[in-house]
């Protein structure tokens, strides 16, 4: 593998990452292993060591440590990369919103798994979610390809003086991270050419210098603008759903690889009963989409690409149509004590105001702790949805209806 | 603390903002003194030096964690009560006890340095 052209290769989902980190020239990258991120900082420090990425590979204690390293390295304005998962995306939550709340823009990748205990290594988007509210934009990958477009985008949406906030890219732990795909990794000048390198002069807002000392992260009394700064952050995430398109069709322009916008949806035209969720499982769905079809029922998915900003006016585009009867929104994480026990079912309250009354919705849970979502569990849970539109209840099912959430695979006796 | 003492910056001095669109993306201060505000106000108990019994090792001036104390080879520590927080640390690695933490609303007997 050259760095002078381009070339497809066979590579993990973790792998992917790391060559996302190389091909952005990431200057600084803070590491600590934890299963199931840890290949993506083996792989760099394979680069770093074979002299194939120039960058700080600082190796620290702990996932505090490696977030707390992003804050101090981002605000000399260098580019800044690294990657965690569950229990470590929790020890570093604190530096999470020190990194958002000096509008630093970092990119992390985040090999999601079950949080403990009991311990869970496996795919679950609990870890990723519990990180709601930090001000990260925060992404899902749903292949391998798309974890390597997407360090590339984020660092293009990231760095936008409009934006300054940092980027969460999320992918299932093992099922993505640790499987192997084709992916096309461009040529180092086509990403050059893409991706700009930083500014000399460090960030807009903010930049380390010893010449010119500063005081940041300072103390706002209650009658100061604290209330004033956390608004501009709400504004500013909200205000990059527009910039987020941008940054994808110039992508698709330059690569050729379409990554539609903040949803994606999959033959929903005419559709009656659609299936909305995140990650490589909306990918798979549309297997299940296709077969369902093919017996007369019309049916559609989407897959919701980024969370944080939530792409309210996209979806109600979308579900919005007359054909529409009924929509199950299914969660890989759970939000104990939430409405509907997932964190994209209980969003959806304030999406299902604004459409027909007349709709079914059914919000679902699948897969916690890496467990298997087939085709035809995808399946069931359509045809669950259709049986709860037309009979008003869910009969003759593996999954378990309880308090209006439908629990795919739970075990009931 | 004295409140005869002038404060270093104004509350005129310091901008505002009317409107949330005029601010910064972050709040950033530049590296003045007092740019925290007068920190002194915080203290509970505030450390008080004995020069008699100081042998002028300078510890205490090394281990203020805000650069509140001034430190001469000749005259020994000064404190700089506007903005020492009073967190004792001082008192703590003081090698001949010669700093002591009184509370604030405590009379300060004659033998030991006012600021």
């Amino acid at each position: 593998m050259t760095d002078e052209k381009q070339e497809t290769l066979i590579i993990t989902g973790n792998e992917a990452s790391a060559w996302g980190a190389r091909r952005s020239k990431a200057h600084v990258v803070t590491a600590f292993p934890i299963t199931p991120q840890t290949t993506v900082m083996e792989t760099i420090s394979e680069f770093v060591d074979s002299g194939k990425m120039q960058c700080n590979f600082v190796k620290v204690e702990s996932e505090h440590s490696v977030m707390a390293g992003m804050v101090g390295a981002s605000m000399t304005g260098a580019r800044c990369f690294t990657a965690t998962s569950g229990q470590g995306l929790l020890y570093m939550a604190e530096m999470v919103h020190w990194v958002s709340g000096s509008r630093l823009p970092v990119v992390t990748t985040i090999a999601s798994r079950g949080i403990a205990p009991p311990w869970n290594i496996w795919v679950d988007y609990s870890d990723i979610l519990s990180m709601r509210d930090s001000g990260w934009i925060i992404q899902f990958a749903s292949t391998h390809q798309e974890i390597f477009d997407s360090i590339l985008m984020s660092y293009k949406l990231a760095e936008d003086p409009r934006v300054m906030l940092p980027v969460f890219i999320a992918y299932g732990g093992f099922s993505q991270s640790h499987t192997s795909k084709p992916v096309v990794i461009p040529s180092q000048k086509a990403v050059d050419d893409y991706l700009p390198p930083v500014p000399d002069d460090g960030w807009p807002h903010l930049v380390l210098n010893p010449e010119k000392p500063i005081v940041h992260g300072n103390l706002l009394m209650p009658q100061q603008e604290y209330m004033e700064f956390r608004y501009k952050m709400h504004e500013t995430i909200h205000g990059a759903k527009p910039i987020i398109k941008e940054v994808i069709a110039d992508f698709h322009e330059k690569f050729g690889r379409n990554y539609h916008g903040l949803i994606e949806s999959y033959r929903c035209d005419d559709a009656k009963y659609i299936l909305v969720t995140v990650g490589a499982l909306g990918e798979q769905v549309k297997d299940a989409v296709d077969t369902l079809r093919s017996e007369g029922k019309k049916v559609g998915s989407i897959k919701i690409r980024y969370f944080r900003p939530f792409p309210k006016e996209d979806l109600v585009e979308i579900l919005g149509s007359k054909n529409l009867e009924g929509i199950v929104v299914v969660d890989r994480s759970i939000a104990y004590g939430s409405p509907t026990g997932g964190h994209i079912s209980s969003e959806f309250s304030n999406i299902l105001s604004e459409l027909p009354s007349s709709l079914t919705y059914l919000p679902a849970v699948w897969g916690l702790g890496g467990r298997d979502v087939t085709v035809g569990d995808q399946e069931s849970v359509f045809n669950d949805l259709i049986n709860l539109h037309e009979e008003n209840e869910i009969k003759e099912t593996s999954n378990s209806y309880i308090n209006g959430t439908l629990w795919v695979n739970l075990k009931v006796r | 603390m004295n409140k005869s003492k002038k404060q270093d910056l104004k509350k005129e001095d310091l901008p505002s903002f009317e409107d949330y669109r005029d601010l910064p993306h972050i709040p950033v201060s530049i590296g003045v003194k007092g740019s925290m505000g007068n920190t002194g106000e915080w203290r509970t108990f505030r450390p008080v030096i004995n020069l008699s019994a100081c042998n002028k090792c300078g510890f205490c001036y090394i281990y203020c964690p805000e650069g509140t104390i001034k430190f001469d080879k000749e005259t020994g520590p000064m404190v700089d009560y506007i903005y020492c927080k009073g967190c004792g640390v001082c008192a703590r690695e003081c090698p001949k006890d010669a700093i002591t933490m009184r509370r604030e609303t405590e009379q300060v007997c004659e033998n030991d340095e006012d600021d």
